[in-house]
């Protein structure tokens, strides 16, 4: 069977984005990877192009070089035209090889296994300090506010050498980028307030070097300062809005899984594979990696043909039966074997993922030890939903105790 | 069991360093992945099939 990309008729199906659980995704997701594991489809900013839902494909449009992650990002307004722009400098997951190379190798060193472990007590001074504060306020609080926002920005912060106390103004420009529906002038605008931001920073740092990733790239003397700048921005919001929302999500997960929580708090020792298991069935990258084909492609009998998109939908590969044999729609944080793609896949996995998940196992073990009688303090359908992000989590999650 | 790395694929995401820490390790100054042991026990074959099978960037060959 081939199948050919429409050319004179839209596609008439639009990408699912509806749940009817929290925790899953659209349920047409199913259907897809049942009956058109690689079907057309008009993505939310407009562009047709494809859609692919299943475990292997998704591996195999990440990993293979005639996929190009030039147009890597899924938004209104974006750039149009079959032709992969050049990508603003700095920003590397919109680059292939090995223009990315150049950037990925400059930073691996500081993302190890080894220097993420070496991190951790650091990271768990921060969560108790978080944890601290929290008590001491008595409930109700937003967990969002008090917890799971302030532990990735705060390690970021460090790591890059981005002062915390401003915060305010980086979150607020951040969730300007990542929220789906903001105008082309609000991307643009926080855009440009987020550039100027790490640009200043860039050049404070070549006065005046400090102990920090910034400063480190500033002395190798590799990257412009465009350059310099892009990389920054791209660490700082990638570096707390995922890890925050999975910090938050998983936690509202747990509550509403009680049985699960139950055994992670009865053997602790879960938590490794909790923390895999919990990445997988959330995965809130929630309408997936954009790639454009760089040639005519074959895949799963369609003709893929040269600048056509291809969206590669991580959250649906996480929940393929045919690759998680054992109940992938439920949460098991018993569950082994866990090779998800929460992370991606291909040379653009994510760099912070060792960071991801310290900071995410410091946070859940002793959010769950001090607070014993953890609970939402508003019924589950009250908690906002990041339906309209990037990255999808909970705007708010007011909990006592 | 013989395992070949390809170190210019390496994106340095570390996780055949989850996989088998014992056959696997990564530089410090550029996160590109170290081979411990080329040749190890077959008691760790699933361990290394399971690096193999999750390096995202097709770096690691296992040659049975
Ligand atoms: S998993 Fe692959 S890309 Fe990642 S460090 Fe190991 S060899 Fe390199």
């Amino acid at each position: 069977m081939t199948n050919t990309q429409p050319t004179n008729t839209e596609p008439t199906k639009t990408q699912p984005t509806v749940r009817s659980c929290p925790f899953d995704p659209p349920a047409e997701y199913r259907t897809l990877r049942e009956q058109e594991p690689v079907a057309p489809m008009t993505f939310p900013d407009g562009a047709a192009g494809w859609l692919v839902t299943r475990y292997d494909d998704v591996r195999t449009v990440l990993s293979d070089a005639r996929f190009s992650a030039k147009r890597g990002i899924l938004r209104p307004g974006g750039p149009e035209g079959d032709v992969p722009a050049p990508p603003p400098p700095g920003l590397f997951i919109m680059m292939d090889a090995p223009e990315h190379t150049r950037f990925r190798r400059l930073l691996t060193g500081q993302f190890t296994v080894r220097r993420m472990r070496q991190l951790t007590p650091a990271v768990e001074k921060i969560v108790a300090e978080q944890l601290d504060a929290m008590a001491a306020a008595e409930g109700p609080v937003d967990l969002v506010q008090a917890f799971a926002l302030p532990i990735p920005s705060l390690v970021i912060c460090e790591l890059l050498g981005v002062p915390y106390a401003d915060r305010e103004e980086f979150q607020r420009n951040s969730a300007t980028i990542v929220r789906l529906n903001s105008s082309p002038e609000e991307f643009q605008q926080a855009q440009g307030a987020m550039r100027a931001f790490i640009h200043q920073l860039v050049l404070a740092k070549r006065e005046n070097p400090t102990d920090d990733i910034l400063s480190e790239l500033v002395q190798s003397g590799e990257l412009t300062d465009e350059e310099l700048t892009g990389v920054g921005v791209l660490l700082l919001i990638a570096g707390h809005e995922t890890t925050a929302n999975m910090i938050a999500l998983s936690t509202m997960c747990l509550l509403r899984n009680p049985e699960q929580l139950a055994a992670l708090r009865a053997d602790p020792s879960l938590m490794d594979g909790a923390v895999e298991e919990l990445l997988r069935y959330l995965s809130i990258i929630q309408f997936g990696v954009r790639r454009t084909a760089l040639e005519d492609v074959e895949l799963h009998g369609h003709q893929i043909k040269e600048g056509s998109m291809v969206v590669a939908s991580l959250s649906s590969g996480n929940r393929d039966t045919e690759h998680f044999a054992d109940a992938p729609e439920l949460l098991d944080v018993a569950r082994e074997h866990t090779p998800h793609l929460a992370f991606g896949h291909g040379i653009h996995q994510c760099l912070g993922q060792q960071l991801a998940r310290a900071e995410m196992k410091a946070a859940l073990s002793a959010l769950l030890e001090r607070f014993p009688t953890l609970r939402l303090a508003v019924p589950v359908d009250e908690v906002p939903m990041r339906d309209d992000m990037l990255v999808y989590g909970v705007h708010e999650l007011p909990v006592t105790w | 069991m013989k395992i070949l790395i390809d170190e210019g694929k390496c994106v340095g995401a570390g996780t055949c360093v989850l996989a088998a820490a014992d056959v696997f390790d990564q530089r410090d100054e550029d996160g590109i992945v170290v081979l411990l042991d080329a040749d190890p026990p077959h008691t760790s074959l699933p361990q290394v099939r399971d690096a193999a099978a999750r390096c995202p960037a097709l770096a690691i060959e296992v040659v049975e």
